[in-house]
């Protein structure tokens, strides 16, 4: 028995195959997930991802706190509502997580963290902050459910009162707002357009049930992680962890060099790294028939390398995954799966965005 | 509750077999095999002429979530398998029993299915790998 969500007993009561994630029941899907991953390309879908933890950081302090906490710089976040994607370093530059960052006012940014790494991530920046006066607030009061699809926002928009529907349509990308008692930003995990949603987790099941009625499919943690895969989104745990760095783990795009002053955690190792890479992570799409595995080893001209995530594409109807490999490899690449070798092509992640392939078949 | 006709045998590795009328076996996965591995994507079967050992790896059912082996449940030569598979596993979550059967086998002797549950034994094995 699992932690459980203020939506636990709503996915039970849908006959929802339920599996441990991060120490939470969850969701795995509710009966198809094909069927699930498909209706996020073309309608809408909804997860529920309150399982993430939210911490809120308190007090005048944050932001320079958080410049030195996060390889991204957050003084790129000016305007209220403004989201910011992340890597926390440790000081050798492994990654302790990825994360979201909020700037929601001078006094309060908010992270959303993994749910597996909550504990080592809320200890870690307490023991950084013990300098400061902040307050590091776990929002445990918070659901947040992630709205996705092509549909989304505008299915979404009809539960909201109407004078407060213009300004949540009107949300820029990676940007969000106090809406009510309605945190909405225009982020997600899947490739798609859409909201995520943080609210009083009394209100959860409420707005679940509405969403659904406006035809939003409920999506569980196996369509999460085709939708990921296909838009080339990492996933903390597989193709990023204590022991890889940001540049091989591709979220070189993540790290914010400029200003060259900024002393961020981990900046003085990935400037050594930065120097010399030697691998980095590539997408990779399956030629054979099969499909590629995370932890599948890769053949290439330039030296081995390994699937890190991998799985079948739904939309392209193929397999696909990311792999770490030799910077220098080049197609063709030979997996090793299940003991037989299958030639895959080396391609540039993302694969899908907005319901389209972006790679060659 | 997992379907679990009554006029098939049965593994404990959740493969069933079906005799058909020319002395010759059909085998595939059970309903409640396919509903724990989630829709297939892939399903790799076994070439005609190959010769199968009882417990023999001879088939691959990759699902969004993994890959598993299929075991051959008995002794003998695979005279054809499904064709249709190759481009729509998902026959195999719909109709496990019909039209996602895997293979076909002549067997190398003649009995071997008497070693097999039977479908009040499969469904009792069921029951109790679920407490």
């Amino acid at each position: 028995m699992g932690l459980k969500t203020p939506l636990f007993d709503t996915h039970a009561g849908a006959g929802a195959k339920i599996v441990d994630f991060g120490g939470f029941d969850m969701p795995l899907h509710y009966g198809s997930q094909l069927e699930e991953h498909r209706a996020v390309r073309d309608g809408a879908g909804m997860f529920d991802v309150s399982h993430m933890c939210v911490i809120d950081i308190r007090g005048g302090r944050a932001r320079p706190f958080l410049r030195h906490l996060l390889a991204n710089d957050v003084a790129r976040l000016r305007n209220p509502g403004k989201a910011l994607y992340t890597c926390m370093l440790n000081p050798a530059a492994g990654i302790i997580d990825d994360l979201i960052v909020y700037f929601l006012d001078e006094q309060c940014f908010r992270l959303v963290v993994n749910a597996g790494t909550r504990g080592k991530d809320l200890a870690w920046i307490r023991a950084q902050s013990a300098p400061e006066s902040l307050q590091i607030i776990e929002r445990t009061d918070l659901a947040m459910l992630a709205v996705q699809g092509p549909r989304a926002r505008e299915l979404t928009a009809r539960l909201l009162p109407e004078a407060l529907r213009a300004e949540a349509l009107a949300l820029g990308v990676f940007s969000g707002a106090q809406i009510g008692n309605w945190f909405i930003a225009r982020t997600g995990y899947t490739g798609e357009d859409g909201f995520e949603i943080m609210i009083p987790a009394a209100d959860a099941p409420r707005l679940w049930a509405g969403l659904q009625a406006q035809g939003v499919a409920p999506a569980g943690l196996g369509a999460r992680d085709t939708l990921r895969l296909e838009a080339g989104m990492s996933l903390y745990g597989n193709d990023m962890d204590e022991s890889h760095n940001p540049l091989e783990s591709g979220l070189a795009w993540t790290v914010a060099f400029e200003p060259a002053d900024r002393d961020f955690i981990g900046r003085a190792a990935l400037e050594k790294i930065r120097a010399a890479p030697s691998r980095h992570i590539v997408g990779l799409l399956l030629e054979d028939r099969g499909v590629l595995r995370s932890h599948q080893s890769v053949q290439t001209g330039a030296g081995p390398g390994e699937i890190t995530s991998g799985g079948f594409a739904p939309t392209l109807n193929r397999s696909i995954a990311l792999a770490r490999v030799p910077i220098g490899a080049a197609s063709p690449v030979h997996v090793d799966v299940r003991g037989k070798l299958l030639a895959a092509r080396i391609v540039k992640p993302p694969f899908v965005r907005n319901g389209k392939a972006l790679i060659s078949l | 509750m997992s379907n679990v006709p009554s006029d098939l045998k049965y593994t404990t590795s959740h493969e069933w077999v079906r005799p058909l009328p020319d002395g010759r076996v059909e085998i595939g996965i059970t309903d409640h095999a396919q509903s724990a591995l989630g829709d297939l994507v892939f399903i790799d079967v076994p070439a005609a002429k190959r010769t199968l050992a009882s417990g023999e790896a001879c088939a691959v059912v990759e699902s969004v979530k993994a890959a598993s082996d299929v075991y051959s449940p008995v002794s003998g030569e695979v005279s054809e398998s499904n064709p249709r598979l190759a481009d729509t596993p998902e026959l195999l979550n719909q109709d496990p029993y019909g039209a996602g059967w895997l293979t076909r086998l002549t067997l190398s002797s003649p009995g071997q299915l008497a070693g097999l549950l039977d479908a009040a034994g499969y469904a009792k094995f069921l029951d109790e790998e679920s407490t």
